[in-house]
């Protein structure tokens, strides 16, 4: 959160000195607020003024990273409550856990299955960002074992969860190149976590069993050295953990409260596979910033992940379709034209009502910046000249031997002037796509 | 540490809508204080309803993977409905009067109204009734069926800003609610609520369908519209203060996602796009999959724990 001029002149030493070159604080203040000049040019500057005003400048919720290299997994700096408000910035991450009371053939399975959950949608490769190691057995070499296992099997981010810092720091001495999240899971032995997260400068999650116990824990870890933590908290079921997760979220954003200001980690509790989705799908959507299952089946993943990409969507930026020429069945030069804008949910609607009149069409996705009818339309990004030139250059012409398109019904005020400058005859569609199916079936 | 958190607490509320008879089989929706289940900020008296869908005629263009999961009920729509309550838990059902379109089978609407009847008789719940999808046929069997459900206290649908006229008066005459639906936008879902009111319908009869999208085609701009819907109703916007319907079955089943990878896919595609729902508001989720619906019950159910 921002201070004003205001708020930084009353935390200087209001001397009006000139060491900072300004004749006065007051000066200093409003030029540093507008980030024209930085705080070290004051000499007099008190401690404690310096950490109030860097810990301003912050965002609310700070950036964790997890991992080095392309796929690293970066969490936090959210900014919003609703992504309407803004947009969700870093995905959450999702992750697989691995307990290290499984058999080394086991092991090996899950990370085979988990290897290979990659799958591809709207043009993005869409996978899983972590594997999370832990220490059930609470046997120190069985830990280090799998986490071994792990580190041979993929290149996947890891994260290691335990209860006992020597256990840790054996499976952190192992993997600490790949900058491992610590997860602490007894907060009887957070020192000792906390100086193995320092030493290591690696980050650290914090379990706790409620907001205040996180609070407590975060500034311990904090005034331990650790730059990077992440929130655990056990609730006691799926509402008290949604509650709790934007409660410290509205917290930590409203009133930039510091130690409630990290990400967090979810795990889920259910063991059917369903509801253990189902789980999953609400962490993804409230508030978490990493979400770690324990099912690896793709036919569960894939939806959680596609979950994952349309929370995260910039609802700024409408999700566009490739502006081209869609077939929708069995084409002839004989079959229907029908042209729209590329905007992604007005294209699969129109699809969508096309496949299901069984009369086989094209469908042209003019370029109008990802825009729904009327608002391509208002803003002139669907016009006559742009479906003209789209009609005649996008290779239609080629495909079909009529010269007959139709356009959608809200736009229907092109007509004229389409058909004479494009030299195609303009058929005026329904207004809204539920009408195509009838239209299609009526149209010659 | 003691901490001040910033909770959200909201003066106004979501209406609550009631289907069917008063009994005790009433269907409540609606009455929420809160985003969805964050219970330290405010309540949600009664909890997300799953309506599973049937039609009254056997459906032509389900995938074999959701039929199947009926057996031989779904031949029968008196069958299946009964099928749908017994076996397959529902507490409120969504009849769809398919058989009137002119590509389904274009019977007439006698015959339809006749088809809901003995469903509404022998299903013994509330329920939910749509049309075919065709307006001029939609014209002629909704008033007939709201006048033999007169008293039922039925939820109808579907209004939209061209034709809300026909149901609304229909409602108004034989005691049922209305449902109106808006191309996910606020503007005109608020539009279509003043317009529907404005005919002398409570407004606490009206439950708004913001329009479904599957997960993967849009469904965070659904998701969002929600959002800032019930915000907006929670500090005191009347005309969007309206408990939410979603038609998740219908638009999951139409993706390749759900139909091309294997039934257990498609369940979890259902489920997926309906918990993301709730967690935007959704009241009513009407589903197609039996399995997909018993788990999203179950998962209700989790949520609405304290
Ligand atoms: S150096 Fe510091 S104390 Fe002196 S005028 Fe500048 S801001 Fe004020």
């Amino acid at each position: 959160m921002a201070l004003s001029g205001l708020d930084i002149y009353k935390l200087l030493p209001k001397t009006n000195c000139k060491d900072c070159g300004f004749s006065t604080c007051l000066a200093f203040a409003m030029a540093l607020a507008q980030k024209r000049t930085s705080l070290d040019k004051c000499p007099h500057v008190t401690a404690q003024a310096k950490e109030a005003l860097e810990s301003a400048s912050q965002p609310p919720i700070k950036l964790i990273t997890i991992g080095s290299g392309d796929n690293k997994l970066e969490i936090g700096n959210e900014t919003v409550m609703y992504r309407h408000e803004q947009k969700f910035f870093h995905p959450c991450g999702i992750g697989f856990l691995v307990e290290d009371i499984l058999s080394e053939s086991e092991i090996d399975k899950r990370i085979a299955d988990i290897n290979s959950l990659k799958f591809e949608r709207v043009g993005q490769v869409i996978s899983p960002d972590l594997i999370c190691v832990k220490n059930t057995s609470k046997d120190k070499d069985r830990f280090a074992g799998s986490v071994k296992r792990v580190m041979d099997g993929t290149k996947s981010n890891i994260a290691l969860y335990g209860d006992d810092s020597a256990a840790m720091a054996g499976a952190v001495s192992l993997c600490r190149a790949r900058k491992p999240l610590v997860i602490c899971g007894d907060s009887g032995n957070l020192d000792e976590f906390i100086k193995l997260a320092k030493t290591g400068s690696l980050p650290l999650a914090v379990t706790c069993s409620n907001i205040e116990e996180a609070a407590s824990a975060t500034a311990k870890a904090k005034q331990g050295g650790v730059e990077e933590i992440v929130i655990n908290i056990k609730a006691k079921n799926l509402s008290g953990k949604i509650q709790d997760y934007a409660l410290m979220r509205r917290t930590a954003l409203k009133k930039n409260f510091r130690p409630l200001g990290y990400p967090t980690i979810s795990f889920t509790d259910s063991v059917e596979p369903d509801i253990e989705l189902a789980e999953a799908i609400s962490y993804a959507t409230k508030y978490a910033g990493i979400v770690i299952i324990r099912n690896t089946k793709k036919e569960y993943v894939f939806p959680l992940l596609v979950t994952r990409q349309d929370i995260y969507n910039d609802p700024q930026k409408p999700v566009q379709v490739e502006p081209k020429i869609y077939e929708i069945g069995k084409v002839t030069n004989q079959s229907p034209v029908l042209v729209t804008t590329n905007f992604s949910i007005t294209y699969f609607t129109v699809a969508g009502e096309v496949e299901s009149s069984k009369i086989p069409s094209y469908i042209i996705c003019c370029d109008a910046d990802g825009m729904s009818v009327l608002t391509a339309w208002a803003a002139e990004k669907f016009t006559a000249e742009k479906i003209s030139d789209t009609l005649n250059n996008i290779g239609i012409m080629d495909m079909v031997g009529h010269r007959k398109v139709v356009i959608p019904g809200y736009v229907s005020v092109l007509s004229g002037k389409l058909e004479e400058i494009s030299g195609w005859k303009v058929n005026v569609g329904p207004r809204e796509a539920s009408g195509i199916t009838n239209y299609l079936r009526g149209y010659k | 540490m003691a901490i001040d958190l910033v909770k959200e607490k909201y003066n106004d509320a979501i209406n609550t809508v009631e289907i069917g008879p008063s009994g005790s089989k009433t269907v409540k929706v609606g009455g929420e204080t809160t985003m969805p289940f964050l219970f330290a900020e405010g309540g949600m008296p009664n909890a997300p309803v799953v309506a599973l869908e049937v039609l009254d005629c056997e459906p032509s263009d389900w995938p074999e993977s959701v039929k199947k999961s009926f057996g031989d009920s779904i031949k029968t729509p008196v069958a299946w409905a009964k099928a749908c309550v017994s076996e397959f838990g529902a507490k409120i059902l969504c009849v769809r009067l398919q058989s009137v379109h002119p590509d389904y089978g274009n019977r007439p609407a006698e015959e339809a109204v006749a088809t809901l009847k003995s469903i509404s008789k022998e299903a013994g719940v509330p329920l939910i009734v749509i049309g075919s999808g065709d307006d001029e046929k939609d014209n002629e069997v909704l008033p007939k069926a709201s006048q033999a459900l007169k008293g039922e206290n039925c939820l109808f649908g579907i209004a939209t800003q061209n034709n809300y006229k026909t149901l609304t008066a229909t409602a108004l005459a034989d005691g049922h609610s209305i449902i109106g639906e808006s191309p996910i936008d606020i503007n005109i879902a608020k539009q279509l609520n003043i317009l529907i009111s404005d005919m002398g319908l409570d407004p606490k009869r009206i439950v708004m369908h913001p329009t479904t999208t599957s997960l993967g085609y849009g469904m965070e701009y659904v998701y969002s519209i929600m959002e800032r819907a019930r915000l907006a109703a929670f500090i005191g916007d009347k005309m969007l203060s309206m408990p939410f319907i979603l038609f998740v079955g219908q638009e999951v089943w139409k993706t390749k996602e759900a139909k091309e990878f294997g039934e257990a896919q498609g369940v979890n595609w259902e489920i997926a796009t309906s918990v993301a729902m709730l967690q935007a508001g959704a009241d009513i989720l009407v589903m197609r999959h039996p399995s997909a619906a018993k788990s999203v019950m179950k998962y209700i159910d989790m949520a609405m724990n304290k």
